[in-house]
């Protein structure tokens, strides 16, 4: 499983208020929700994030609300995959559970900059910064959640178990 | 093990764990409310299963934009009262329950030892009875509903002894700031927040949930408290027959990642600064911030010993002109229980609007929400950019006594200087 984008960075602690504002979780169709992804710090992100990019962010990215508004609308503006030097727990569950792939990588936020071309190998935890041809190992994900990603999310991997019984 | 551990091992059918290990629990209560809640239903209808495992064991809370403050919410709220009716799950509605997190132990649905998911960050507050608890998001709530199982990561945890007696108007909120500031909002990050001590086996229930509900603004997992006989107390209102969970404790050899000592003898009311939650700063350091709105309420701080605190500092005094000061119930019962006490004629008196059990302002999702350069001094648990309303609004978070007296002044204030 591999995700290949331009990079657009953000930073420190980026909590799911601004990634989706309170304001706009009575939104249910995640097409709406992905027109107000990241509005809280960048109202332009969904026209960037439109032709596929891929989300960097430094310690803590998606802090506070356990909001799975936030990861739906970062997953359907456009983003491929997150990649931060570390997550909130409920945040990186929810994505894993929706099918937006997260990584963790030490040293990510200072070895990329914005719109620098680069692809994620999820099995590996290899990240390749095209741009500037430097590698990062990232965290790899345990075989049970790498399932989850390929299934494309948790209910899509649960409907799966559960018709093997 | 220390009590997280104890409950996970439990929970999984273990007889040991250790942080790091990955269990597959068995639930023993779920809950949403009414802004994961249809989200949570929309997966679990994908699922393929017809019935949730345990209709006793999941709960539905409507709390977060009640009554329904547009068509959209409205709608949402009627599909949660379908999908309840259809599954037999109790939902509380307007008018019956509250803020999610009030209404849990009030109803009876949090007991020491439990292990309880809810589609809601502040989960983590029912740790002060003793319970794991922690939040969740709306598709794994949806999977529970289906399976009744989750899989945690055991937490490291980190041990927080605090001693000492607070000063009057000085309360667990001004303790929670403290730690926050001095570890940040991701020094607990995955972890589990152990609250002990002299201090907190002195601490009310209230208090205790106060600690726990802000465990999560560390990054924590779940923030505990061992049961005692004051959780006995609480429990024998609320529960006729308790289940069997055990009354697990820390053994004294119990492992942590971390101890950390704090004593509150000396400890000033505290103040969460914008927009951060771990900018936080004593009462004396702030200087001069004058506010335009003032908020008590939420999970954190809308219990009826929030109420009361405010209520002896506003009693026969006025709000100050052109300040607005919101006083939100957490649930019904507060409500009544304020009205009983007469706290709420104190509150409409000092010229406060009082507002029915909702989470109203604190997540900016109606009511009370703030213009483009308005300051809010809030007794809630988040100070992000645009949570209150407007991006370039500020919050700042604070007890429900700094709030009160804030409101008094208009600016920022010292409740422990007010009483002439």
């Amino acid at each position: 499983m591999k995700a290949k984008g331009k990079i657009i960075k953000f930073g420190k602690n980026i909590d799911t208020d601004v990634i989706l504002p309170g304001k706009w979780l009575s939104l249910i169709d995640p097409k709406d929700l992905a027109k107000h992804a990241m509005e809280g710090l960048d109202p332009a992100f969904p026209e960037k994030a439109k032709k596929g990019v891929l989300v960097v962010g430094d310690r803590n990215f998606g802090c506070g609300s356990s909001r799975e508004q936030a990861p739906l609308a970062l997953k359907h503006a456009g983003v491929q995959c997150v990649i931060a030097e570390s997550f909130a727990r409920i945040f990186f569950r929810n994505s894993i559970n929706i099918g937006l792939p997260v990584i963790e990588c030490k040293g990510i936020a200072n070895a990329v900059k914005d719109g620098d071309e680069v692809t994620v190998d999820l099995e590996t935890g290899k990240i390749t910064n095209i741009t500037t041809n430097q590698s990062l190992q990232g965290t790899k994900l345990p075989p049970f959640i790498m399932e989850i990603l390929m299934d494309g999310g948790l209910i899509e991997n649960l409907r799966k178990k559960m018709n093997k019984k | 093990m220390n009590i997280t551990e104890k409950i996970l091992a439990k929970a999984s059918g273990k007889s040991t764990v250790q942080p790091g290990d990955i269990v597959e629990a068995n639930v023993n209560v779920v809950m949403v409310h009414d802004l994961t809640g249809p989200l949570a239903i929309e997966a679990f209808k994908k699922i393929g299963v017809n019935k949730v495992w345990d209709n006793k064991k999941a709960v539905i809370i409507l709390d977060h934009q009640i009554p329904a403050e547009s068509v959209k919410m409205a709608e949402l709220h009627k599909m949660l009262r379908k999908f309840a009716k259809e599954q037999n799950i109790r939902l509380y509605d307007v008018g019956e329950g509250g803020i999610c997190h009030q209404v849990m132990p009030e109803k009876g649905y949090v007991e020491p030892g439990a292990v309880i998911v809810g589609a809601d960050s502040h989960t983590c507050t029912y740790g002060a009875f003793g319970a794991f608890a922690t939040g969740i998001g709306s598709t794994e709530a949806a999977a529970v509903f289906a399976t009744g199982k989750i899989w945690l990561k055991v937490p490291a945890s980190i041990k927080f002894n605090v001693e000492g007696k607070f000063q009057k108007y000085v309360t667990p909120k001004d303790l929670i700031l403290n730690i926050i500031g001095k570890v940040s909002v991701d020094g607990a990050t995955y972890k589990s927040a152990e609250f002990t001590g002299a201090t907190i086996r002195k601490m009310s229930i209230a208090g205790r949930m106060t600690l726990c509900n802000m465990a999560v603004e560390m990054g924590a997992k779940n923030g505990i408290v061992e049961p005692d006989e004051k959780t006995a107390e609480y429990l024998s209102s609320k529960i006729s027959k308790t289940s069997d969970y055990g009354w697990l404790k820390s053994d004294a050899e119990a492992k942590y990642e971390k101890n950390i000592d704090v004593n509150v003898n000396d400890l000033e009311p505290q103040v969460a600064c914008p927009n951060s939650v771990d900018n936080v700063k004593s009462i004396s350091e702030v200087g001069n911030v004058e506010i335009n709105q003032a908020f008590i309420g939420s999970c954190t701080n809308g219990r009826i010993e929030d109420l009361r605190v405010a209520a002896q500092i506003l009693k026969g005094k006025k709000v100050k002109q052109g300040i607005r000061l919101l006083i939100i119930p957490a649930s019904q019962e507060v409500y009544s229980q304020a009205i009983k006490e007469g706290l709420i004629e104190v509150f409409t008196d000092a010229g406060a609007l009082v507002c029915g059990a909702t989470c109203g302002p604190c997540l900016g999702g109606h009511i009370g929400l703030l213009a483009s350069g308005e300051v809010c001094v809030s007794t809630s648990n988040r100070n992000f950019i645009g949570r209150m309303g407007s991006p370039e609004a500020e919050v700042y978070l604070a007890s429900p006594a700094t709030v009160a007296a804030s409101a008094l002044t208009g600016k920022l204030t010292d409740p422990r200087k007010l009483e002439a």
